[in-house]
């Protein structure tokens, strides 16, 4: 399994070479350290979400409504912005992520104790989330001018070359690269998707890992509302929306199994950068807004099929081996 | 003949109620003003226009009212009060272009002159309807907007919303066809950002990349204007690509204070106001009837001239800048 998934990961990285490559024929600039330094940025709050929704996904579950809770978390902390200028931007972190966290915490709880489809309960909580944005501000956005300078600084700030809003989801990789790998919790993810029953018998609580792994997603939808609003620096009702079929497609095309327990870090990040390049890409290489959709579309289509391939791959090598057995 | 005796008794009807209407005229004319809800920036400002035109003609009372939420049921609540009150005009901005028209049509056989404007009611339920502006209007301010900072020419793109958006696309139809009128100036693409923060700021950053020499972005959508000032300035290109198009004041604010934007244009709620409380005035006094090819007179916006449908466009879109940004930012 772990050579499927390492060869899934190379297999992506070509594909993203042959895209950057093929993009450079058309428009050169495209390749430019700096230009790509520029698509990383752009893809990380994309990269922060695909993380999340792995976590969720590994456990035979999904999360619909991060953009929803993007677009609260956001808003909340713009309004948070407006209502105490003078606090420092760690709190509006704080705020962000731990407003974020208490949503993803809400489809936990519905996931884990009343037991409802993920599906169902996301979805429901999605609109919940919007609504709830257009009773807290009537429809009217927070712009630019209301927030102050700090706010908007924040991951605009370029440390090494990198704006701070990459080093965000560069920090976030390497922690949950080291959380899925080498913590219990992380295990446990996988055991759950992987084998629900087997993991009851070792004594993980399921519907508890589904509560924790929708209290991540949460919270990095949080996190990534605050730097979004202050990215685009405008809060308003339908902000992200329709991304969380980005994230979705992110984590398919990274490898991650929507059946749960296959998939990984790395996986998801370079999901997530495979559809940030064709994203960056298309306004520059110039062709019709039409056939952009069509080629996302046509990119989570082959990578569904190489996934579902994979697997039936791995089926059979288990039978030849059941055959040699006997 | 039963028909003929129910007309007959109608106008007896409306003729006494129109002689009762002149009479009040005399004393003190009132131009109800109802709006979609109250408390919105936009119609306050349009209720300080009306009051403008109020003071001009003299002897006018205009009554600004509307429901508390944007409803149908609420407006007709309103129009109801006001025909048992027996104002002279009703100007109203609808919430429903068709559950609105009985109420009106019943206010219109009490001989009130009833007339929409901004958000308009279906032909049968009022005189005439005043649009704030017109598309042809429209597409030549935002191609202006652009050239008349660009007094050598130069290269501008189009940020639109979907690429299957009606009014936009009609919008900048209606652009190229003008297009003649400023030479020099080149449309060099037209982007589609979705009315998406995210994908409008990756289409201006893209226009940037593939134009070097881009000198402006016309944006006709709020989404769009904000999402690709935010990227010039992030571009650090602030001086150099000017945005422009339609835009909310207090979403501008920032690109103007910025020089992202030099300038944009939108309705101007205020002289909306005040040329519908004209019209309103104009036809109540029986100074000008609303029929097609009629000409009405508005005060300082000059006058209107009616179509087949009885309606007609107030004006160019209003230009917002750093001179008039302060004053519109904090109304809508």
């Amino acid at each position: 399994m772990r050579r499927i998934v390492a060869s899934r990961e190379m297999l992506l990285l070509v594909a993203i070479a042959l895209l950057l490559g093929l993009v450079s024929t058309r428009f050169p600039g495209f390749v430019e350290p700096a230009n790509l330094v520029a698509v990383f940025n752009d893809t990380s709050p994309l990269i922060l979400l695909a993380i999340g929704q792995m976590v969720v996904i590994l456990t035979k579950c999904i999360d619909l409504s991060v953009a929803a809770n993007l677009a609260l978390s956001g808003m909340v902390a713009a309004m948070t912005n407006l209502a105490v200028p003078d606090a420092p931007i760690v709190a509006i972190l704080l705020v962000a992520t731990g407003f974020g966290t208490i949503l993803g915490m809400i489809n936990g709880i519905l996931v884990w104790k009343l037991d409802i489809p993920p599906i169902v309960v996301t979805l429901g909580t999605m609109t919940i989330f919007r609504g709830t944005i257009f009773l807290l501000t009537e429809g009217k956005w927070v712009n630019s001018h209301e927030m102050t300078h700090a706010f908007k600084a924040f991951p605009r700030t370029e440390l090494l070359g990198l704006p701070v809003l990459g080093w965000v989801a560069v920090a976030v990789v390497v922690l949950f690269s080291v959380i899925m790998t080498r913590t219990t919790l992380g295990r446990a993810f996988y055991a759950v998707g992987g084998n629900p029953n087997a993991a009851a018998y070792v004594g993980i609580d399921v519907g508890r890992t589904k509560f924790w792994a929708f209290t991540i997603s949460g919270g990095l939808a949080g996190l990534t509302g605050y730097l979004w609003v202050s990215r685009f620096a405008v809060a308003y009702v339908d902000i992200a929306g329709g991304f969380e079929l980005d994230v979705v497609a992110a984590c398919v095309i990274g490898g991650v199994s929507i059946m749960g327990g296959i998939g990984s870090v790395p996986g998801a990040l370079l999901g997530a950068l495979f559809l940030g390049v064709i994203k960056n890409a298309l306004p520059v290489v110039n062709i019709s807004p039409f056939w952009q959709l069509a080629i996302s579309g046509g990119a989570i289509i082959i990578a569904v099929a190489l996934n579902a391939q994979a697997n039936r791959e791995r089926g059979r090598i288990i039978l030849k081996r059941a055959e040699h057995a006997a | 003949m039963k028909r003929r005796t129910f007309t007959s008794i109608l106008a007896g009807f409306s003729l006494a109620a129109g002689l009762f209407g002149t009479a009040a005229a005399a004393q003190d004319m009132r131009i109800a003003l109802v709006v979609k809800a109250l408390g919105i920036g936009f119609f306050e400002a349009a209720a300080e226009g009306a009051e403008e035109a109020a003071a001009e003609l003299g002897n006018v009372e205009v009554i600004y009212t509307g429901p508390t939420d944007t409803t149908a049921e609420g407006q007709i609540e309103v129009i109801n009060s006001l025909i048992a009150q027996g104002v002279d005009a009703i100007a109203i901005s609808a919430n429903d272009p068709d559950a609105l028209v009985p109420a009106l049509k019943k206010a219109m056989q009490r001989g009130i002159t009833v007339i929409s404007w901004d958000s308009g009611v279906a032909e049968a339920g009022r005189q005439m309807h005043l649009n704030p502006s017109s598309n042809a209007l429209i597409g030549n301010m935002i191609i202006k907007l652009a050239a008349d900072h660009l007094p050598d020419g130069g290269q501008v793109a189009v940020l639109s919303a979907s690429a299957t958006a009606t009014n936009q696309n009609t919008w900048i139809a209606e652009m190229n066809k003008v297009m003649g009128n400023y030479p020099g100036i080149e449309v060099v693409a037209t982007v589609y950002g979705d009315d998406l923060a995210d994908k409008s700021y990756r289409e201006a950053q893209g226009l940037m990349q593939s134009y070097p020499d881009l000198d402006a972005i016309i944006a006709p959508t709020s989404v769009g204007i904000v999402a690709a000032a935010q990227a010039v300035a992030d571009a650090g290109k602030i001086g150099e690509i000017n945005v422009t198009g339609l835009g909310l004041p207090s979403e501008m604010a920032g690109a103007i204070q910025s020089g992202a934007s030099r300038s944009f244009a939108i309705w101007n709620p205020i002289d909306l106001g005040y040329s519908a409380t004209m019209i309103a005035h104009a036809l109540a006094t029986g100074a000008a009837t609303a029929a097609p090819g009629a000409e009405i007179p508005m005060g300082r916006m000059g006058s209107i001239t009616l179509d087949d449908t009885n309606a007609a466009a107030m004006a160019d879109p209003f230009i917002y800048d750093s001179t008039n940004i302060d004053q519109f930012k904090s109304i809508f």
